[in-house]
């Protein structure tokens, strides 16, 4: 069966629960306006079960509903991540038992772009959304090597480090600066090391297409949103390969 | 109100030994100074606004002295040695010059001049001391004017848009639904500007900046709530990364009336260099000291990171240093809002036991300080039902062990910013539990014997086995080697460290000759 509804307490009963806020006053015309929202959402009959006066001029509903769409399972398009999601515990445990030594990771704000928001959010064990930074994950070793960053400072550090991995934040974009710095910064790594002894390159900010990656002579790109974990996990993947 | 048969003598060995860690600390910060403690200095001498730029004066004009003449004498002689020789008596204009290029600093090498220089630059920061005085004093009258928040715990509720006249009207919402402290959390990143930004601001990412303008307008908006509302509603603000002392100098000078201010947190999550840290830190709890400012250590953060059964001991060993930091800098224990958190895994057996254990330990280690209590965070899923319910237990454990002040956990942690249906629905789980059990622990005593008060002896006695090692390793060195969460942070490296100087023989600070 590919068709489905949400589910109640019987099959096809199509209920299902939903909770908002509107911007008025509670009184019976809020109350007719949260039945109207919850019809138009396909909510038919709606019940509206609770209403609720909240700071001034705010009015919180539950209304619990039969919705009339369908689901049609077949039809459902979902991009898929051409790399499993893991653990810290999952990363850490597969580091230590197939490389046998910590994964070093060298980051920087290349060029001329002060913001290190980005490879902070990545990289500091603060880390962002709730989840921790690189610097938290026992099995890597993480240099963070800030803002304004030269380009032969970071091949240098990277060398130093024997880094598995480069990773370079760009938030600045005027005049595609975050082009041209990813550009120099590809060239400068494959001018200086041969491939196979090269780190994976990898570059994130909010304004790159992720797409790009091989016109920009790296990896691998990361858009906005990117999680410490996602790209934690993306090394193993890239680096090592499946936990087995 | 002994609940836990805590033996005087091991936690009198545990302050020793926090003591005995802290004390080379304490000796560091006060032979070295840094560029923001010159600047905090500075800020209370007058040097107000900033550059076309948005460079605040008092970095423009700590750089020039420290090209002159090295940050090692500090900033006050060379600055008020100069503001004589070009007869100004605005250090703002001497600022502006100097930036311009147009003043040379040294430090006099004729006793009359150094003295007289030495005596300016009292006058000015004791005139910024004096606002900072005048402002506790406002403080004091307004809670008698207004009356103080109602009960224990005081329940703490944060701000974030990013925009501080969106900040405002969020504010004293949630002061009209409840909450008796306002939180305004900073923009992500702003702990590693070593500057302070000027003026209102309106972007920030993911919170709003910390500006002296920023703090004046919301502490204006909530006395207008207070007012309305009959009861003083505190506002709160980060004394924390690289600009840590001129934080709490503004803080002081806009009367704020909490400030986040941990003594390794910097070092551990911000990668901050641990000698900058420790000599900010101890500079602005002087201040803070002075201006009535009670303090929220971080020790939560710890368990966001470690295991919170495990690493237990380690929230109570930095809950005692940062007590010692405390008291040796000049706050008093009213002035301690150490910090602890709800955040064992919930799937763990006897895990609100736990929970019930840690936290009266912290409340019977440190009974006059206003513990600040954490909701969970970690474990915090998306499924915001069950998030509700944890809420609830944590609340319950700070009713029933008389937390100091609450911050509300919200079921959306980890989803959204907190809604507005999110806040009240909040509060509406703190007033149940308030209401419906906040004088149980009037009621509640642990078995003796039972697994509450052993698991608090099995974590004191963890807490008094690491202290031992740090005071045999130095703190420096266990904070290198790793010690605190998984961070190693050797003293040698970390942000700030280039803002950092030992002093020199004839090292002078204004303000903490007055505060010491």
């Amino acid at each position: 069966m590919t068709i489905v509804r949400p589910y109640g307490d019987t099959t096809g009963d199509g209920m299902v629960q939903v909770s908002f806020t509107l911007p008025l006053v509670h009184d019976k015309r809020a109350e007719g306006a949260a039945v109207q929202l919850a019809n138009k959402m396909g909510l038919d009959p709606a019940m509206l079960v609770h209403a609720k006066p909240m700071g001034e001029g705010f009015t919180f509903f539950v209304v619990y509903g039969r919705v009339n769409h369908l689901v049609d399972t077949e039809k459902v398009q979902v991009v898929e991540r051409d790399f499993p999601l893991l653990s810290a515990k999952e990363i850490n445990a597969v580091i230590k038992r197939r490389l046998r030594r910590r994964l070093s990771v060298v980051g920087a704000c290349i060029g001329t772009d002060a913001h290190t928001v980005g490879i902070d959010a990545i990289l500091n064990v603060k880390g962002i959304a709730g989840e921790k930074g690189l610097e938290y994950y026992r099995e890597l070793s993480v240099t963070n090597m800030g803002a304004q960053v030269s380009v032969p400072d970071l091949v240098e550090t990277a060398r130093a480090q024997k880094a598995d991995a480069v990773l370079v934040s760009q938030v600045v974009t005027q005049r595609d600066a975050h082009l041209h710095n990813t550009r120099a910064m590809s060239a400068a790594f494959r001018e200086a090391m041969p491939a196979g002894k090269r780190p994976l390159l990898i570059v994130g900010g909010p304004r790159f297409d992720e797409l790009m990656a091989a016109e920009l002579g790296v990896d691998r790109i990361f858009g906005r949103g990117t999680t410490p974990r996602e790209v934690a996990s993306y090394l193993v993947h890239a680096l090592i390969g499946a936990p087995k | 109100m002994q609940k836990l048969g805590l033996d005087p003598t091991v936690v009198r060995r545990a302050r020793e030994l926090a003591a005995r860690a802290g004390q080379p600390v304490v000796d560091l910060a006060r032979s070295h100074t840094t560029v923001s403690v010159e600047r905090a200095v500075l800020r209370l001498a007058g040097v107000r606004g900033a550059d076309s730029d948005g460079i605040p004066w008092v970095n423009r004009l700590v750089d020039a002295v420290v090209a002159d003449v090295g940050l090692s004498h500090g900033v006050a002689v060379p600055v008020f040695d100069a503001l004589r020789r070009e007869g100004l008596d605005d250090v703002t204009v001497l600022a502006q010059k100097a930036a311009a290029g147009a003043v040379r600093f040294g430090v006099p090498e004729k006793k009359g001049e150094l003295t007289a220089a030495r005596r300016a630059a009292g006058r000015a920061a004791t005139a910024g001391l004096k606002v900072v005085d005048r402002r506790r004093v406002e403080r004091e009258r307004l809670i008698k004017r207004y009356g103080d928040a109602p009960r224990r715990p005081w329940i703490y509720l944060i701000v974030a848009t990013g925009d501080i006249f969106e900040d405002i009207p969020q504010a004293q919402a949630a002061a009209r639904a409840g909450a008796d402290v306002i939180a305004v959390i900073r923009s992500t990143g702003q702990s590693l500007l070593d500057y302070v930004p000027e003026g209102a601001t309106r972007e920030g990412f993911a919170g709003t900046y910390a500006t002296q303008e920023n703090f004046r307008l919301m502490r204006a908006a909530l006395d207008e709530t207070s007012r309305e509302l009959g009861r003083y509603v505190r506002l709160t603000n980060y004394a924390s990364g690289l600009c840590m002392p001129e934080m709490a100098v503004l803080a002081g000078l806009e009367r704020l009336d909490m400030m986040l201010n941990d003594s390794m947190y910097g070092i551990l999550f911000r990668d901050i260099n641990p000698i900058r840290t420790f000599v900010d830190q101890r500079f602005s709890r002087q201040v803070h000291a002075r201006a009535g400012i009670i303090i929220n250590t971080g020790e939560d953060n710890y368990l966001t990171t470690a295991d919170a059964v495990e690493a237990a001991h380690t929230v109570t060993v930095s809950q005692l240093l940062n007590e010692f930091f405390a008291h040796e800098a000049g706050l008093a224990d009213w002035q301690l809002g150490l910090g602890h958190a709800f955040e064992i895994n919930p799937e763990l057996p006897e895990s609100f036991r736990l929970e019930l254990a840690h936290a009266l330990l912290a409340r019977e280690l440190f009974p006059d300080a206003p513990l600040k209590w954490m909701p969970p965070t970690k474990h915090m899923t998306g499924d915001v039902f069950r998030g509700n319910l944890l809420d609830g237990f944590f609340n319950l454990v700070g009713a029933l062990t008389g937390q100091g002040i609450l911050l509300v956990g919200m079921m959306t942690e980890a989803v959204v910013t907190p809604w507005l249906s999110d806040r009240d629905i909040a509060l509406q789980n703190v007033r149940y539990v308030l209401n419906g059990a906040g004088n149980l622990h009037e009621d509640f005593v642990p078995a003796p014997g039972g697994f509450i008060q052993s698991r608090a002896h099995e974590v004191l006695g963890e807490a008094v086995e690491l202290l031992e090692r740090i005071v045999d390793d130095t703190l420096l060195e266990a904070i290198a080697d790793g010690t605190f969460g998984i961070m190693k942070r050797p003293a040698d490296r970390g942000k700030g460290l280039d803002g950092v100087a030992k002093h020199a023989e004839d090292y002078f600070n204004p303000v903490t000759e007055v505060l010491a």
